[in-house]
């Protein structure tokens, strides 16, 4: 399945390689401000499951989702059926667009992914999207670095074909614990000048972790973009900004609804003024600005953070 | 399909549930906000508040427990602007108001009164009274008493209603404290306080260790309240709720004695959900003869023995 994310030609991949060889300092005009469109709600029919090692990726025939989704958002999926005991939407990055249909990756977790591995083709899903803000695209010129554990490389496909259109490099480093947990290797390598592997038992690659090729990595790039775990993504983001590098970092906080009205996933974030708040993941992000993200502080409750006197008054 | 909050007439006896809504935007690409009842606000107090640390939930089966903590803006940014947006998007809202102290509940209702969008103020009083060692206002019926006279005095003019906990021993002489002390109509029930351990790291699942539980979970509980408040208030309107995901379920609840519903929990499942329960619900009141909503308040209170089917035209 091709994806094409929006851009409204394929994207032809021996141009955008040839491209990305000439690329270094292709002036770039500068990146508009999208308005995103609002997300909708529909019963999405599976069109086909294809299994990608440890994980199956599903497309979904979901009218409207994908027409300016971006890479970096997400949507999520009713789980269990009409009589469920699973109240909770469950939420996936979108991995590919393709007129009306969109993929996720999914990963067996608990109750609701088993569910979601169960159905096949022809199955009808209640599906939300777009949700979330998109990966934004890095300044004119640079070279980016993709850095993912696991399914997070689900964005990374869209990713890469948007930034070969606008004629960055791009490089990836794709991490997992074991090999069948890798994502997107194949797909991602005509896109990419380097995809570098890491697995935790040495399955694949290089034995280690995505940490540990970064140094090599990072001077050649001018942003870095990551999604995957919160510890890899902390890790990632302490490594970017000691080189002084851009870094834009996909959280995956859990969440109760994913547009926005229930406050479960929050964060505490760095604000343009400076103060910082308790932030939701799921409409202001799942992608921040990694400098602004307290890593250190989450799961707990700073002292500085706006409201925090209050819940000392009274809890 | 018609229903009341205290004097005022609302389209729609199906309305949020405060904290399942924010303040009504991010549910406007789902659904209609202006023909629902009313969008109950998620609770504001005088300061914000950043809430409590994450993890902030847990599924549960047919339900979930959350320690959000009442995170939000504070009253300030509540009227300037969520508040006018709601307004001017021509949706009702029923504002829920929180404090840890008498005063600042009736500083809250004299900030609100005369709103633009304002159609009735729900009391949250399942909070700590930090001027009582934080036991909780609805735990106290003299407590809750002091919050709804303190609320009724600041704006004499506006349906109120309190909202109780379902965490006490006799509910009924909480609701007949907070009607004898003005409240017009009583709002049931809030979450119950639950726990989840998490068995791989040995510790509560939540930050905050214990949440409250909502979701289908808690239905038959919350539909226990609202009948035994009803029994002993006939006359006083309740916006029922707990667990209501159909129209079947906020069928139950006006059955019981309420006179309207809020949806909550079921909004993060589906957040068209407030308006398919009021398309079911009238479905399920014509199916069963009710001509109006109002005819069938309080219905299954009547004595055994007659029949189930009700018609008007018999
Ligand atoms: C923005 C975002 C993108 C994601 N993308 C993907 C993806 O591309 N592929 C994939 O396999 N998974 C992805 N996840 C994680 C996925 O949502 C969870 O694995 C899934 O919700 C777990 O549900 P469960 O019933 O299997 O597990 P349970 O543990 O039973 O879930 C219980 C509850 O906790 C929530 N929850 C549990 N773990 C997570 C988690 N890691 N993140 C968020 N919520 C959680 C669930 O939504 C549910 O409400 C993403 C999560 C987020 C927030
Ligand atoms: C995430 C969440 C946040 C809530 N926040 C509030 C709140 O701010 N004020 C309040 O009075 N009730 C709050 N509630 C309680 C609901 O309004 C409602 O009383 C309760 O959840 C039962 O209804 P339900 O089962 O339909 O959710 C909250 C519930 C949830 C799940
Ligand atoms: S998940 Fe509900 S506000 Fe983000």
């Amino acid at each position: 399945m091709s994806r094409t994310w929006g851009i409204t030609q394929a994207v032809d991949l021996a141009e955008a390689q040839q491209r990305m060889t000439a690329m270094m300092s292709i002036p770039l005009p500068p990146v508009p401000n999208v308005k995103l469109l609002k997300p909708v709600q529909v019963r999405a029919q599976i069109v086909h499951v294809r299994a990608a090692g440890a994980y199956r990726e599903l497309a979904l025939h979901a009218p409207g989702v994908g027409v300016d989704a971006r890479p970096g958002q997400f949507v999520t999926l009713g789980v269990g059926g009409e009589s469920s005991a699973l109240l909770l939407r469950r939420a996936f990055a979108l991995s590919g667009v393709d007129g009306n249909v969109v993929s996720v990756v999914v990963a067996a977790h608990g109750p609701g992914t088993r569910w979601i591995l169960e159905r096949g083709a022809g199955d009808v899903m209640d599906l939300i999207g777009p949700l979330g803000r998109p990966f934004p695209e890095p300044p004119p010129g640079g070279a980016a670095l993709l850095v993912a554990g696991g399914y997070g490389a689900a964005p990374f496909v869209g990713l890469a074909q948007r930034l070969n259109a606008a004629g960055h490099a791009v490089a990836a480093v794709l991490g997992a614990a074991t090999a069948d947990r890798l994502y997107a290797v194949h797909d991602l390598a005509p896109l990419t000048q380097v995809v570098s592997v890491t697995t935790e038992d040495g399955s694949a690659g290089r034995t280690g972790r995505v940490t540990d090729v970064l140094p090599e990595l990072l001077p050649g790039a001018s942003a870095v973009y990551a999604c995957g775990p919160m510890p890899m993504l902390r890790a990632v983001a302490a490594q970017a900004a000691a080189c002084g590098l851009p870094c834009h970092v996909s959280v995956e906080e859990a969440m109760a609804c994913g547009i926005g009205v229930c406050m479960t996933c929050v964060l505490p974030v760095i604000g343009d003024d400076g103060t910082s708040a308790f932030v939701r993941s799921c409409v202001d992000g799942p992608v921040f600005d990694a400098a602004k993200v307290r890593f250190d502080d989450i799961g707990r409750l700073p002292g500085d953070l706006h409201g925090a006197g209050a819940m000392r008054a009274n809890t | 399909m018609r229903a009341r909050l205290g004097a005022t007439t609302i389209p729609s006896p199906v309305l949020t549930a405060s904290g399942c809504a924010a303040a009504g935007r991010e549910l406007d690409p789902f659904l209609d906000l202006t023909a629902l009842g009313a969008v109950v606000t998620k609770s504001v107090q005088l300061r914000a508040r950043s809430g409590r640390p994450t993890p902030r939930m847990a599924e549960t089966p047919s339900g979930m427990l959350n320690s959000i903590g009442l995170q939000g803006p504070g009253i300030d940014a509540f009227l300037a602007k969520d508040l006018p947006w709601l307004a001017a998007r021509g949706a009702r809202a029923m504002v829920s108001i929180a404090g840890g102290a008498v005063e600042e509940y009736a500083e809250l209702a004299s900030r609100l009164r005369g709103a633009a969008g304002l159609v009735a103020v729900e009391v949250n009083i399942s909070c700590p009274n930090v001027e009582s060692r934080g036991e909780v206002f609805a735990c106290d019926p003299a407590a809750a008493s002091a919050v709804l006279a303190a609320v009724r005095a600041a704006d004499p003019g506006v349906p109120v209603y309190a909202k109780l906990s379902p965490d006490v021993t006799d509910i009924v002489s909480v609701a007949r404290a907070c009607v004898d002390s003005g409240a017009d109509g009583i709002s049931a029930i809030n979450t119950l306080l639950g726990l989840v351990i998490d068995t791989d790291t040995l510790r509560p699942v939540l930050a905050a260790e214990t949440g409250g539980l909502s979701g289908p979970a808690i239905r038959p509980v919350a539909l226990r309240c609202v009948w035994q408040i009803h029994r002993a208030l006939p006359n006083t309107p309740i916006l029922g709720m707990g667990g209501i995901t159909n129209g079947a379920d906020a069928l139950q609840f006006i059955l019981a004695g309420a006179s309207a519903v809020s949806v909550g929990t079921a909004v993060f499942g589906d957040p068209n959900a407030p308006e398919r329960i009021g398309r079911e619900l009238a479905g399920a009141l014509a199916g069963k003869g009710f001509s109006r909503c109002s005819d069938a308040i309080g219905y299954a209170h009547r004595a055994p023995g007659r029949t189930g089917v009700h018609r008007v035209d018999a």
